[in-house]
């Protein structure tokens, strides 16, 4: 066997009193696409940041081209030839490309920036990318962004690349292209190390995969000899069904009828434009899209949180079957009307909870100004947070545990729990599985799928284009802060939402 | 590979760690303050060859030596408590209120102006309550300006709230020109006959009645803070004001409101000081207390009675220093350094609480 270009040998690292990672070894050959597979909280990108010179380990070693190397730095990273593409991007806006790309660069030569776009161009040609260097970053879609970061980590003559989770912002059609420019890098010789959660990418891409679980390594196999079952098994360390039940919908009303919102931002910006969609009861409706296409701002105007330039929100109250319009109205008068609206906010810790109080005290944020009186009451927050914790699974060592200490999945069913224990008749929901393990993210299915047959009106934005097909009766794909189309979840491929998602013009209806 | 490249493991690393045992934290900060005492030692050694025992003694003796001192010593206490507790609740809500210095001020001016106006002619209790409601309505104004602001255009509250200490300053003077024709700018103790507007002593004790004020503020902080649903408000403003909007705190008027309360309470420090204390004003009344009421605050960690131990520390060693600075014919910089040095490792060891130290081990081997 050749010697690898990168191994690892029983690296660990701690963090206080959590072992992030324990006694980890693999390695990548030159020439060879390594998936690193696990569940969020897994270590992957502690891992990885070990090798790129963010973190440093507390124990094992790290050899690169069968030297042991010490990497402490970033820079150090860079000397070994190591590059990481992170996932959120490390990028200057109002530079443009080329500028990005040899930013923080020196090599005492004099600095010309003519032979900085020769060699641009020269990368991209070798490999197939396709930017324009001479592009301001702000002006820059999603997947050019990235584009620009991994031709940035070549331009520093990069053996090892590093990809952490490259693909969870990009579209079904950029992901393929993005594969076939890591593909001609491997060709070329590339030792490549791509973290990811998906499993048919891993499938798709790499040659072998890691598997790390809580931190401790369970595996490496060669992608060819095997198969989902298997990779999810060594992930989560037991056999798990990945089937959503997905009821027929029944006793469908209009709860919802938003008609012709348009929003614009402090500095002008179109947010939303004419948007038009019906929410109903019993029904899931998914919101497909590119990160920032709008679904953010559609919730918080639909919550009372974003100011609405023009069209109407209105809403058709079960009980007493009176219409409001939910335009210009903040969340406290939403709320007196009789409107149950609960909103799982994408920002958790920064909007939905607040990080540093207690589960009893986040219970609180929906109900504290119940009753008379100027003081608190705690008892029915401490009852309704031992509900959950119960009924929920959450995973925490008592009421009075500060909610940023909590892990990702029970940071969400805290949060999740409150909304749905306001017993909602709209239930508005923005990437509600993201960062949670697998297990947890069915357990949120589940319970979005027990509110829709209790007949609430759940609104869904995902990522996910799978779990938004398997798990939603109608998905609205939204680009651009405009409607590109509403498709029948039972009837449409990922291709088809993928194309919407890209779509510019303004949309028609096809369901 | 590049054999040039040889990169070795740094020698020192810094890691967060978890909650130590509360015993451990208490020993870290009692080894922290044992060391400052030692520095202490070689310094008051190396530039004033006096026993170093002796300097400590005296220290102690500065605020428990005599009754009177120690009355002093209670009341230095209490009003540096009572601005820290005034700003607590700003800070808490991550409005950094550094203003309480002009706040205070405004108040004592406030109350100054009743007295001197007034003069014998209001019966006392009326004109007590005046003078109350004044320098809290002074108080008031003066810490809504910047709120206000802050509220409609997010201006800067720190440079603002910091600018309104110039113009109190400023607006003190301007009056005792006014209320002293002889141009001295020394305005003298106000009523020094009729003592009307003092505040009157219990028990024979003159401070007791400021010291009893400040105690149920106090308390009323400690409870407004941690059981009041506008204190439970107030935690989740500071925490995120986002969270806030989503669940519809109109954060604007938390803001005014927790500032009133906050320039309230810096109006009551002001008529203590000017009503139970000085019975005059100066454009020094306040001190410096503004400011140090910050360090009180953050040290005690937005909790009111932790702030009673903070502000006893703080105030324990400027009586000491004092002490030191006249027994032994010291320059009171000798004395200021001595106070620096331990506020400075008290302040710091909550570093090696929150944080752990590593070492370079040398070569690791993995399994």
């Amino acid at each position: 066997m050749s010697t690898a270009a990168i191994e690892l040998k029983g690296i660990t690292k701690r963090f206080g009193s959590v072992v992030a990672n324990k006694n980890i070894s693999l390695s990548v050959q030159n020439g060879e696409i390594l998936s690193l597979l696990g569940e969020n909280g897994s270590g992957k990108t502690t891992l990885m940041n070990m090798i790129s010179g963010i973190y440093h380990p507390d124990e094992g070693q790290i050899f690169i081209n069968g030297q042991e190397a010490v990497i402490a730095s970033p820079h150090d990273a860079y000397d070994y030839k190591i590059g990481m593409i992170h996932q959120h991007f490390k990028l200057v806006d109002v530079f443009s490309a080329a500028e990005n790309i040899v930013l923080g660069m020196n090599d005492g030569k004099k600095f010309n920036m003519n032979d900085v776009y020769a060699r641009v161009s020269q990368i991209c040609e070798k490999y197939g990318f396709e930017i324009d260097a001479h592009k301001k970053i702000y002006q820059m879609s999603v997947s050019e962004k990235q584009t620009v970061e991994i031709i940035k980590v070549l331009y520093r003559g990069a053996d090892i690349l590093i990809l952490d989770e490259p693909t969870a912002v990009l579209t079904p059609q950029e992901t393929q292209t993005l594969f076939k420019v890591l593909r001609r890098m491997r060709d070329d010789g590339k030792a490549i190390i791509i973290i990811t959660h998906k499993l048919h990418e891993v499938l798709s891409i790499s040659d072998r995969v890691s598997v790390l679980r809580r931190g401790e390594y369970v595996g490496t196999l060669r992608t060819a000899d095997t198969n989902e079952i298997e990779l999810t098994e060594m992930m989560v360390g037991k056999k798990i069904s990945l089937n959503i039940e997905r009821s027929e919908p029944h006793d469908i009303k209009d709860r919802l009828v938003v008609s012709n919102i348009q929003c614009n931002s402090r500095e002008g910006v179109r947010l939303l434009d004419n948007v038009s969609f019906v929410a109903r009861s019993g029904e899931i409706l998914g919101i497909a899209g590119i990160a920032g296409s709008g679904q953010r701002e559609l919730l918080e105007a639909i919550a009372g949180l974003q100011h609405i330039d023009s069209g109407s929100i209105i809403y058709n109250n079960p009980k007493t079957g009176v219409q409001d319009n939910l335009r210009d109205k903040t969340p406290i008068q939403i709320r007196d009307l009789g409107v149950r609206l609960s909103f799982v906010p994408e920002d958790r810790l920064g909007m939905g909870l607040v990080g540093n109080m207690d589960i009893v005290d986040n219970m609180m944020l929906r109900s504290y100004r119940h009753g008379k009186g100027i003081f608190l009451k705690r008892a029915e927050p401490k009852a309704l947070a031992d509900k959950i914790i119960s009924d929920l699974q959450v995973v925490t060592p008592g009421t009075s545990t500060p909610v940023r200490r909590l892990s990702g999945g029970n940071v969400q069913k805290v949060l999740v729990g409150r909304e749905i224990a306001a017993a909602p008749t709209v239930l508005m929901a923005a990437y509600p599985v993201r960062g949670l393990d697998i297990n947890s993210s069915y357990t949120i299915y589940n319970l979005l799928n027990e509110q829709k047959e209790h007949g609430v009106a759940v609104i869904f934005v995902g990522e996910d284009l799978d779990v938004l097909i398997e798990l939603c009766d109608r998905i609205m794909v939204i680009g651009g802060g405009r409607v590109t189309g509403i498709v029948d979840a039972r009837n449409t491929t990922k291709e088809e939402i993928g194309l919407l998602m890209t779509k510019t013009d303004g949309g028609q209806t096809n369901e | 590979m590049n054999e040039k490249i040889k990169h070795t493991e740094p020698l020192i690393r810094i890691s967060k760690r978890d909650d130590l045992v509360w015993w451990k934290s208490w020993l870290v900060r009692v080894i922290a303050v044992v060391l400052a005492l030692v520095l202490c030692s070689v310094i008051i050694i190396l530039i004033t060859g006096y026993n170093p025992i002796q300097v400590y003694l005296a220290m102690i003796r500065g605020s428990f030596g005599t009754n009177r001192k120690l009355w002093i010593m209670l009341q230095n206490l209490a009003m540096l408590l009572c601005i820290s507790l005034a700003v607590t609740p700003a800070f808490k809500m991550r409005f950094w209120n550094i203003g309480a210095e002009g706040q205070v001020l405004v108040g004592g001016l406030a109350t100054a102006a009743v007295m001197f106006y007034a003069k014998d002619s209001l019966p006392p209790f009326i004109m007590i309550i005046t003078m109350l409601a004044a320098s809290l309505a002074a108080g008031i104004i003066w810490a809504m300006i910047p709120a206000f602001f802050k509220a409609k255009w997010n201006t800067n509250e720190t440079l603002f709230t910091l600018m309104m200490n110039y113009v109190a300053t400023q607006l003190v003077s301007f009056f005792i020109m006014i209320w002293v024709p002889s141009g001295s700018s020394v305005m003298g103790i106000i009523n020094q006959d009729s003592q009307a507007g003092w505040l009157p002593e219990i028990f024979g004790q003159k401070y007791l009645l400021n010291i009893l004020i400040v105690a149920a503020v106090t308390i009323a902080m400690f409870i407004y803070l941690k059981y009041s649903k506008q204190g439970y408000e107030i935690s989740v403003v500071g925490e995120s004001e986002n969270t806030a909007k989503y669940i519809g705190i109109n954060v604007k008027k938390v803001i005014l409101r927790t500032m009133g309360l906050s320039g309230a309470i810096c109006g009551l420090a002001g008529f203590l000081l000017v009503s139970g204390t000085n019975h005059t004003i100066t454009t020094t009344t306040a001190g410096g207390m503004g400011f140090t009421a910050i360090m009180v605050s953050w040290l005690g960690k937005f909790n009111a009675v932790i702030m009673v131990l903070t502000s006893f520390i703080i105030v324990f060693l400027q009586r000491g220093a004092g002490e030191i600075a006249t027994k032994f014919n010291l320059n009171q910089s000798v004395a200021d350094i001595l106070t620096g040095i331990i506020l400075f490792f008290i302040i710091g060891c909550e570093f090696f609480v929150n944080y752990k130290i590593n070492f370079r081990t040398g070569h690791k081997e993995g399994k």
